[in-house]
């Protein structure tokens, strides 16, 4: 089995704990949610689940073409950067401005180390779906039971 | 808050009253931009397949509808969880005085882009007035 080391220390939990509390305080002041706490930009949201062999990562991109994303991954991090496309129209009026703008980059520590050689990426209808292969040594090894 | 008020994390509130079909519903981010003639309205709908978008526009109301297929089982566990899936729906007021014919909707990565041409203003007549 794979510890979870990361997501289960009481430092991360208490700090991700205050992190969601901040979001909802910003939310509530009408402030641009794509920014936490800190001012930071935490684009795009991240799921994160995993079968026997693989972790799988799923975030949203809307509007941004595998061009535009760039998938990197470095012992048990994953990184998602991209820029978001600009409005081509020069006079143009806006009225209202939701969507993200510029550059983003998104970095967060996966559960146990994965094999970057055999990491997998799909984009389709502004989903990105990155498959990680575990590492082999964190995959679980049946020991044969001697009599 | 209404009961079926759900929160996206890099989305908005829910506000409108109509309660979802089904699951969970969420209102999308949206530019509403002006150029020229038409108003463009860019709609952030990932996960959405274009067979299951609906747009509707009704007395000055543009509403839309994208159908989400659950990309997730029940019995999925995550490890790290900062959104959840759902439909999105959202509605629109639109002041300017819009040609509904000429609404086109296209959609392409997760995006929906919808023009809508304004109808040109009924240009100011000047009456002569004879004289008997």
């Amino acid at each position: 089995m794979i510890e979870l080391r990361t997501m289960n220390h009481p430092v991360v939990r208490l700090r991700s704990e205050m992190d969601r509390l901040f979001e909802n305080v910003m939310a509530n002041t009408g402030l641009n949610r794509s920014l936490n706490a800190f001012g930071r930009r935490n684009f795009p949201a991240i799921n994160v689940w995993e079968d026997e062999k693989n972790l799988f990562a799923e975030a949203e991109v809307p509007g941004i073409g595998m061009e535009k994303l760039e998938v990197l991954v470095a012992g048990d991090e994953l990184t998602i950067k991209g820029e978001h496309r600009s409005s081509d129209d020069k006079e143009a009026t806006y009225h209202r401005r939701e969507r993200g703008i510029g550059r983003f980059e998104r970095t967060v520590q996966l559960p146990c180390d994965v094999n970057a050689e055999k990491v997998e990426a799909s984009l389709r209808d502004g989903v990105l779906l990155v498959t990680l292969a575990k590492a082999d040594a964190v995959l679980p090894r049946r020991i044969e039971v001697k009599s | 808050m209404a009961t079926n008020t759900l929160e996206k994390t890099t989305g908005a509130e829910m506000t409108h009253e109509e309660a979802p079909c089904c699951g969970k519903l969420f209102q999308p981010n949206v530019d509403i931009i002006e150029v020229g003639n038409e108003l463009k309205l860019l709609v952030d709908m990932p996960g959405v397949s274009s067979d299951s978008i609906e747009v509707g526009f009704e007395n000055g109301t543009l509403s839309v509808h994208g159908r989400v297929k659950p990309r997730d089982c029940e019995q999925q566990k995550y490890l790290m969880r900062e959104y959840d899936i759902g439909d999105f729906h959202r509605n629109f007021e639109i002041g300017e005085t819009i040609d509904a014919a000429g609404i086109c909707a296209e959609y392409a990565d997760g995006v929906l882009t919808l023009r809508l041409p304004k109808v040109e203003a009924i240009k100011p007549r000047k009456i002569t007035v004879t004289a008997k």
